[in-house]
């Protein structure tokens, strides 16, 4: 950001004296002026935006201290807010939701760009896109009432019975919860088809972007299908695809409503992978309707700690695109 | 030149090397994108352990034809080849020929230079990675040793380790064709080599190729005349799909026994 302000200080300097040979345009200074006032405008959003979630959520922030980030205890009736929980959750379930959907998304694009015939690649590259249409709230819908039953009945039930002959075990605590199917696991699950038809769009992007010499070359030297996408094709735009994951990560940190419906909304920290739980966006979305006094400061905190984040993974992103050796 | 003339009108002219001197010979190869054909009944004898030019103007079948030779074509649906290849004696157009195999006796350089995503060392080491294994101390070798070949060592030794593709383009292409002999290909094919390369880097590549030719069979498809006549002992003149003269370049070039091979070397039409 800094970098950006004092690029446009230097630009007077550069580029206010025209070359004599051309006319001056009166036009110029104002365009010049518009341009950094749009720049300047997005700064000023972003600055107002951080601050008022600061002084918004100080009251909460200033209250709690530290143990406002390691508490789980969320309750409304004492007062006492502390958002383990939910940070725990939003976390647990972009990264799950990512691990989901990244081979899959990897998988579709190299189908689609390597492998299929044009006659299949093109509808599966139009259901693709058309998967990425659908808004939030009808993923949210569909999660609750018809995936979340249904993953119920024949995913979890079935794993908690299988390990529920030794119930210490490593399986059986990482399956147990209440049967209903709205836990952070269904939730990553939506999360996960909701980022994939994105990175799968923007990855088949990449990949289409690959010169067809370097894909020729590498299989003219021997190469196995596999290897030539394993060790040629995903290399080869792999700066791209850092870029992409972040931003899929990014948006399953902030997704909101579709989580909300199927998450199940309680502010414990999740100890299974069925057990139901709440992200800091879910936890905004049920609960700033009737909040007052300090339940909004703590909201507003969550909103901090959501964009902190976020920012957190898009500034890892940077570094890891520039410290790339190719 | 008249336009009305087509490809029926000529008479391929075909002076092969002795028949113990073949490595590789196309037989009556037909090909096909789609049901577009672009090759018609086509015939190249190739010598082994020296330098064949594909010469003729653009669209005339000389990039189409090398790419039978790898099958590379093999990766398109749709496209096809009748005939007959024979690689030291097999046809390697045959349902049961082991095509992953045959891409590593037949190499290919590409008319853009093609690095990998990866080190210089790592480009070198790439298809012999895939085919055999080797100690560190062997494969440091035959990375050296392929780079000296293709004239690039000096260039690279100090950075092995740093990206293939901050190289220059003459440099690069230069990587592809050291990789490309890493593998100890029997035929090295080259698709217009030096078409993206300055003078200087041409003529680097062009000595290369005249050392590598002590050890490989090499094929060359170039839109350069005098590179032809320079760099190849056979030369094939390809027009509309078809071979219409092959034979020692000399011949070829002083004395055509094709009307339309003197009139595309003498500069008429192409």
């Amino acid at each position: 950001m800094l970098e950006a302000v004092f690029r446009i200080r230097e630009l007077p300097e550069t580029c206010m004296t025209p070359a004599p040979t051309h006319k001056t345009d009166p036009f110029d200074p104002i365009f010049r002026y518009v341009a950094f006032s749009a720049a300047t405008l997005l700064l000023v959003t972003l600055g107002g935006i951080v601050m008022s979630l600061v002084v918004g959520g100080w009251p909460a922030l200033s209250k709690f201290g530290f143990g406002f980030f390691t508490s789980v205890d969320w309750n409304p009736v004492t007062d006492v807010y502390g958002a383990a929980g939910p940070i725990v959750g939003t976390i647990v379930s972009a990264f799950l939701a990512l691990a989901m959907a990244l081979p899959i998304a990897i998988g579709i694009a190299v189908f689609i760009t390597q492998f299929a015939p044009r006659a299949l690649a093109q509808p599966i590259a139009i259901a693709v896109e058309l998967l990425a249409g659908i808004p939030s709230i009808v993923y949210g819908m569909w999660g609750l009432f018809v995936f979340a039953p249904w993953f119920a009945k024949h995913v979890q039930v079935p794993l908690m019975t299988t390990f529920d002959s030794n119930p210490e075990g490593f399986w059986a605590k990482m399956f147990y919860g209440i049967p209903n199917g709205a836990n952070l696991f269904t939730a990553s699950v939506i999360l996960a088809i909701m980022i994939l038809p994105y990175m799968a769009a923007v990855f088949r992007e990449l990949f289409r972007s690959i010169p067809p010499q370097v894909r020729e070359a590498a299989f003219g030297v021997g190469a196995t299908p596999f290897e030539v996408v394993t060790s040629v094709i995903i290399p080869y735009v792999q700066k791209g695809m850092v870029g992409v994951i972040m931003l899929g990560l990014g948006r399953a940190l902030g997704e909101t409503m579709a989580v909300t419906f199927i998450i199940g909304n309680t502010h414990l920290f999740p100890k299974s992978l069925f057990d139901s739980s709440s992200t800091l966006a879910s936890t905004i979305a049920n609960e700033f309707n009737e909040a007052t006094g300090m339940h909004t400061a703590a909201l507003m905190s969550l909103g901090l700690v959501l964009f902190l984040i976020t920012f957190s993974v898009l500034a890892i992103a940077r570094w890891l695109l520039s410290s790339q050796r190719y | 030149m008249s336009t009305d003339t087509t490809s029926a009108d000529f008479k391929s002219v075909i002076v092969p090397p002795p028949a113990d001197s073949l490595v590789l010979e196309c037989r009556k190869l037909d090909f096909y994108y789609g049901t577009h054909q672009a090759l018609f009944g086509v015939d190249l004898p190739v010598k082994r352990n020296a330098i064949t030019a594909l010469i003729g103007p653009s669209g005339c079948g000389k990039s189409t034809l090398l790419r039978t030779i790898n099958r590379i074509y093999d990766l398109y649906p749709g496209q096809r080849a009748e005939g007959e290849i024979l690689l030291d004696g097999e046809n390697i157009l045959g349902p049961k020929v082991d095509v992953t195999s045959l891409r590593a006796r037949v190499g290919m350089v590409f008319q853009k230079p093609t690095p990998f995503p990866m080190s210089i060392y790592d480009n070198v080491a790439y298809g012999v990675r895939l085919h055999q294994s080797k100690s560190k101390a062997e494969m440091d070798e035959l990375v050296e040793t392929s780079l000296r070949r293709a004239a690039l060592w000096d260039e690279v030794k100090d950075k092995l380790n740093k990206s293939g593709l901050g190289l220059s383009g003459g440099q690069q292409q230069r990587l592809c064709v050291a990789r490309g002999i890493a593998v100890n290909p029997e035929v090295l094919l080259l698709d217009e080599p030096a078409s993206a390369l300055d003078p200087v880097s041409t003529a680097k590549l062009e000595d290369t190729l005249e050392e590598l030719k002590r050890d490989y069979t090499i094929v060359i498809v170039t839109h350069n005349l005098q590179q032809a006549a320079r760099l190849s002992d056979y030369t094939g003149f390809m027009f509309l799909g078809k071979m219409i003269e092959f034979g020692p370049t000399e011949e070829v070039f002083v004395k055509p026994k094709v009307a339309k091979t003197g009139e595309y070397i003498g500069g008429r039409f192409g």
